[in-house]
């Protein structure tokens, strides 16, 4: 199942992400987790959170240019070659990894990453097939 | 076409208008007869005006044709500020009846004065620009342009008040509350500059109103600025209003010299009260009809102030042709840029209107813009800034790098620079409330 993402543009000057997060946090808004992607004059930050329609609103409302996508948070295999497991399967696919970050919390001793491929609908159907635990926002967030 | 003399509203005949549609022959006679009579007042009562007609060797008597105004000298905002205040006045200070001043961007303002006469003369344009645009009695009109010193506020307000609108004095400033007047008042017409009428439409965006849902806003008219064709469609697509382009400058008048008729294609020059002129801004020599040069205004009924042959800085064309409405009066193209607003660098001139459709290449909604002009080691740098939008704002850093180039691309094929674009988040170039300020030039700043 995919969730939602909210890419959030930044310029690259000191406390231009001390005030988003200060946006986020006044508007009570929980971060799963984040990851920051830059380039020299400006950087992305995209934010999974448990209500991303609100999050996008909030940093709308802020000023802030930000737009959803979508986006599947896998379970991994806390092991050597659990994350190779799981690109093997793609691979045959033609199916590539656009990005991916990690979760700061773990799922049944396992770790939690979040995917963007360049074909999302045929990702899933692979990794499902393939038995990949693809996580529902229930099981991140809870209800 | 005597519907156009008709107010659509309440059936009201404004006599007002008729002069619009004045049989060409007559207008020129007026012309000529008003030109011989304000060539002479300032030549008894201007001294600059009398040295320069004796230094080209002219005098009042030798104009017999339109054409001979070619032979009187020019002037310029120079020359009002030379003069500051009173110096090209050409009545005594008891006669005139209210001053306004334009903000000079350096150094001192430029003071410019009306007699009673003046004043009438003010209103009658002010209402004959208003009724054009369809304005008139039980429309309730909100009024941005600044009250004060500047000619914008007051001249529209004269207008209104004539025409018997309801206007509403706001001013420019505190959007949000222009916004809750606008929807709480019933507000049906606006006048505004153009880019504070856009910065409204985003406020308005914010505070969660539609303005073609919530508002009952149909027309505006804006001037102030010079503006562009796509700013106009984004007002007229964004806000569900028709939006009228107004023209005028204090040293002439204020607003009140040209302006669009409902055929919205060129602004009616009030040619009874003005004689225009396009030249070419270097040589100064006429460009015939079309063709785009500086727009040259002859007063021909101010009595404070006459000007003659003043130089606006302001870049058009003449459209001699008939316009669709039936007005004689003929129309200029619209004023999108100035030739003083153009900036010079690496030897090439630049103008910030360049830019605008460089970046309108790219983005179909023209996203907010600053232009910074710095000086590196001797060298000048050319950065535009360009703040992203929800449309413009991609996931991926290389579409968002993509958007970059092709905003540099674009500006180096229409101006021949490379260009340095920066990405920058939304609200953070400064918008002032009333004229956008689209260029920053630090070259001067040291370095």
């Amino acid at each position: 199942m995919k969730i939602h993402q909210i890419s959030v543009f930044l310029e690259n000057r000191p406390g231009r992400l001390a005030g988003l997060c200060q946006t986020l946090a006044e508007a009570g808004v929980n971060l799963s987790t984040l990851t920051l992607a830059e380039t020299g004059g400006f950087g992305l930050l995209r934010l999974i959170t448990p209500d991303p329609e609100k999050t996008k609103e909030v940093v709308e409302r802020a000023g802030y240019a930000a737009t959803a996508t979508e986006v599947v948070a896998l379970q991994v295999p806390d092991r050597p070659g659990g994350l190779a497991s799981i690109l093997r399967e793609l691979e045959p696919h033609g199916i590539s990894v656009e990005y991916m970050y990690a979760f700061a919390m773990r799922k049944g001793g396992d770790a939690v990453m979040v995917f963007r491929f360049d074909n999302m609908d045929r990702a899933l159907t692979v990794l499902q097939a393939a038995g990949v635990n693809v996580f529902k926002p229930v099981e991140l967030f809870g209800a | 076409m005597i519907r156009n003399l008709w107010n659509d509203l309440d059936g009201t005949f404004f006599p007002e208008s008729a002069l619009d549609y004045m049989p060409v022959d007559r207008l020129r006679e007026v012309q000529l007869q008003r030109l011989k009579a304000v060539t002479a007042l300032a030549y008894d009562r201007v001294p600059l005006f009398r040295e320069r007609m004796d230094g080209k060797g002219v005098k009042p008597p030798d104009l017999r044709r339109l054409e001979d105004v070619r032979r009187l000298p020019f002037s310029s905002k120079n020359d009002l500020r030379d003069t500051y205040p009173y110096g090209m006045v050409a009545v005594p200070m008891r006669e005139v009846v209210r001053l306004h001043a334009s903000s000079g961007t350096t150094g001192k303002p430029i003071v410019v004065g009306y007699t009673t006469d003046d004043m009438a003369v003010w209103t009658q344009v002010m209402m004959r620009t208003l009724y054009a645009a369809g304005y008139g009695r039980g429309d309730v009109v909100q009024n941005m342009f600044g009250y004060g010193l500047f000619t914008g506020g007051l001249g529209l307000h004269g207008g209104l008040e004539a025409l018997g609108a309801t206007v509403i004095p706001m001013s420019g400033g505190n959007s949000e509350r222009q916004i809750m007047v606008m929807k709480d008042f019933g507000v049906t017409a606006v006048c505004s500059t153009p880019s504070y009428f856009i910065h409204l439409i985003e406020v308005a965006g914010k505070l969660g109103i539609d303005f073609k849902r919530d508002l009952k806003v149909k027309r505006g008219v804006f001037g102030a600025e010079p503006w562009t064709d796509q700013m106009r469609q984004y007002i007229e697509i964004a806000s569900g209003i028709k939006a009228y382009d107004i023209y005028g400058l204090s040293e002439i008048v204020g607003p009140g010299v040209a302006a669009e008729c409902m055929c919205q294609n060129g602004l009616h020059v009030f040619e009874d009260h003005f004689l225009i002129e396009i030249v070419d801004p270097e040589s100064l020599a006429p460009v015939p009809d079309g063709g785009e040069g500086e727009l040259v205004i002859t007063t021909l009924s101010k009595q404070a102030l006459p000007l003659i042959r003043y130089r606006t800085r302001d870049i058009t064309a003449l459209e001699a042709r008939p316009c669709a409405c039936g007005r004689t009066l003929r129309r200029i193209r619209r004023i999108s840029r100035r030739s003083d607003d153009m900036f010079i660098i690496r030897g090439i001139n630049v103008y910030p209107s360049q830019i605008e459709t460089a970046l309108l290449k790219t983005e179909a909604n023209l996203p907010h813009y600053q232009i910074v002009l710095t000086r590196r080691s001797g060298l000048d740098q050319m950065e535009v800034r360009v703040e992203v939008t929800g449309e413009m704002m991609r996931d991926r850093l290389s579409e968002m790098e993509g958007l970059q180039r092709r905003f540099a691309h674009s500006i180096e094929q229409i101006t021949g620079l490379h260009t340095d674009v920066t990405l920058a988040q939304p609200g953070t170039i400064p918008r002032s409330e009333g004229k956008a300020q689209r260029l920053l030039d630090k070259r001067k700043e040291g370095n």
